[in-house]
């Protein structure tokens, strides 16, 4: 009888409580088992793995917390997409200097001792297999599971799947997953754009995307590096949409485009000799060039 | 000699007697085959995150088959009390540590035998070519360093009061050239004096395991190493070993039996 009571307790409890645990805002039963496991420190890992990608990215040619890394501030995988701002500096060839003694010297002959990146061939140096940038993927899509609001893990992972891979719809289920975690985000909205247009061929879904992402950009106030990185997107939409236009013989729509881009440019001055280029090959439109800005 | 390999051919019996290699192989194995089923954009040549977990697990077991192993035989011997009985036959104390140090080396090397056959196969089946002489490189390296840790053990078993307490040592010693050895002389240049001295001091004395750890240029299919600096490796090894089994035998001859 007592048994019999105690299990009708125990079922009451659990009928009672399980709503209320299920409905409260600290309760990780979302099915996740990082977020369950982890908790918020998961995004540590996260970075280690995005890490891991860049270093597999160079056939583990890659700098340890004892080497200089200037030159890999920015991961190349990313920068190599052409969608990041890079923020390396130095020499990437030759990080670990010269050797220091016998025992480094002779150290160097037993692990990856040359820079090279997977969608230029590897350390074969062989051009047919950039496909094998693929290696890169198990660790972004481990960066992602564990930070989604990294958006570069979404842009890097689909710009290769479609690049190297030519893996279209696996690239776009990827942007519209960071979509989803993502809302509104610039960057994956820049890269579906590219992807409409280069994979696709469906320029004016890629013009609409792109309008889309300037819609839903933003300046930042923060570190210099957070303004540089967000500017730097805004200008490659924005030039990105002037291409287009000029491609689709708008020259008044490309002009325009290259204006805004000139606001948040680090080289406007370039920018201008080309708004100057569109205006001299297109007498309707012609005016008298501004000057260059300083 | 033959009492040497007598002795040997005891320490790798008991190898596969015990379970340690077997509980280890098939983690090994498991971890691997449930890691190979993970779909990653239904790619099925995706193969380098699998061939480094696999070589990582590898490095692993056999750092634990190999300090475990060695770090228990001269105590073991002192506990059943057969130490003294062995010793009493034409057996002398540098005899019972060659072969001691030789079965638990070859013990060792047959456990990578199969570790690296299960790689192979592992890694074969999704990027179809064997590099048979990139992992005879690798495996060799391996198995040398693991004599310079089983005969580091060795003297450790003689040094210490217990397996537990020599086998953590070895293990942190192992972990932390493998993490630090190369960097040490790099940590030391902002040191101050005599912190320095003595950082780079340890950098000169300790044997670089590192120089053995071939996995990067095995999972990212770099080319040979040349075939002068794995045999100067090779030397290397050997010179450690012949260091810290000098040590062994030295503390040994010194050692009460009963």
């Amino acid at each position: 009888m007592l048994l019999v009571a105690l299990l009708v307790l125990a079922f009451g409890l659990a009928a009672d409580l399980g709503p209320q645990f299920t409905a409260w805002p600290g309760s990780r039963a979302d099915g996740d088992v990082f977020k369950i496991l982890l908790g918020d420190s998961r995004k540590l890992f996260a970075n280690e793995f995005f890490v891991k990608a860049d270093a597999y990215y160079h056939s583990g040619f890659y700098p340890t917390i004892f080497d200089n890394n200037e030159a890999f501030k920015t991961a190349h995988m990313a920068e190599d997409t052409g969608a990041v701002s890079s923020s390396n500096h130095g020499e990437e060839e030759n990080f670990m200097g010269p050797p220091r003694n016998w025992i480094d010297a002779f150290g160097r002959h037993f692990f990856p001792d040359r820079h090279t990146h997977l969608d230029q061939g590897g350390p074969g140096d062989d051009l047919s297999s950039s496909d094998e940038v693929r290696e890169i993927l198990p660790w972004l899509k481990l960066s992602t599971d564990l930070d989604p609001q990294n958006v570069q893990n979404y842009t890097v992972t689909a710009y290769w799947l479609r690049e190297r891979m030519h893996k279209t719809d696996a690239a776009y289920q990827v942007l519209l997953e960071g979509l989803q975690q993502n809302p509104g985000s610039c960057e994956i909205l820049f890269e579906l754009g590219r992807l409409y247009a280069e994979s696709d061929h469906d320029t004016n879904r890629a013009l609409n995307v792109w309008s889309a992402a300037v819609r839903n950009w933003h300046p930042v106030k923060g570190s210099d590096d957070e303004v540089i990185a967000n500017n730097f997107i805004d200008e490659k939409i924005t030039t990105q949409l002037a291409e287009t236009e000029l491609d689709l013989a708008h020259p008044q729509l490309a002009i325009e485009w290259f204006e805004k881009a000139k606001l948040v440019s680090r080289t406007p001055a370039s920018l201008q000799e080309r708004i100057d280029k569109i205006r001299r090959e297109t007498p309707a439109t012609s005016a008298p060039p501004s000057a260059a800005a300083p | 000699m033959r009492n040497i390999i007598a002795v040997a051919g005891v320490v790798i019996k008991e190898l596969y007697r015990r379970k340690d290699f077997y509980v280890l192989f098939i983690v090994t194995v498991l971890i691997c085959l449930v890691m190979a089923s993970v779909n990653i954009f239904n790619d099925d040549k995706i193969v380098r995150y699998l061939k480094e977990l696999c070589l990582l697990l590898v490095l692993v077991s056999s750092l634990v088959i190999a300090i475990s192993t060695t770090a228990r035989q001269i105590p073991a011997e002192r506990e059943n009390r057969t130490l003294l009985p062995l010793l009493a036959k034409p057996l002398s104390r540098v005899q019972l540590l060659l072969g001691k140090f030789f079965g638990c080396w070859i013990a060792c090397g047959l456990t990578l035998l199969c570790f690296y056959v299960f790689f192979g196969a592992l890694s074969a089946s999704r990027e179809h070519h064997w590099p048979l002489l990139q992992y005879f490189q690798a495996g060799m390296l391996h198995w040398f360093a693991l004599g310079i840790i089983v005969a580091m053990a060795l003297l450790g078993s003689l040094v210490f009061a217990a397996p537990s307490s020599n086998s953590t040592i070895c293990f942190v010693v192992v972990g932390g050239i493998m993490l630090v050895g190369r960097h040490l002389d790099k940590i030391a240049l902002p040191l101050p004096e005599p912190v320095r001295s003595l950082t780079m001091a340890i950098y000169y004395a300790i044997p670089h395991l590192e120089f053995f750890d071939t996995r990067d240029l095995i999972i990212h299919n770099w080319p040979l190493i040349h075939w002068n600096y794995f045999g100067l490796a090779m030397l290397y090894a050997l010179a450690y070993i012949a260091v810290f089994l000098t040590g062994a035998s030295l503390v040994f001859r010194r050692h009460a039996v009963n």
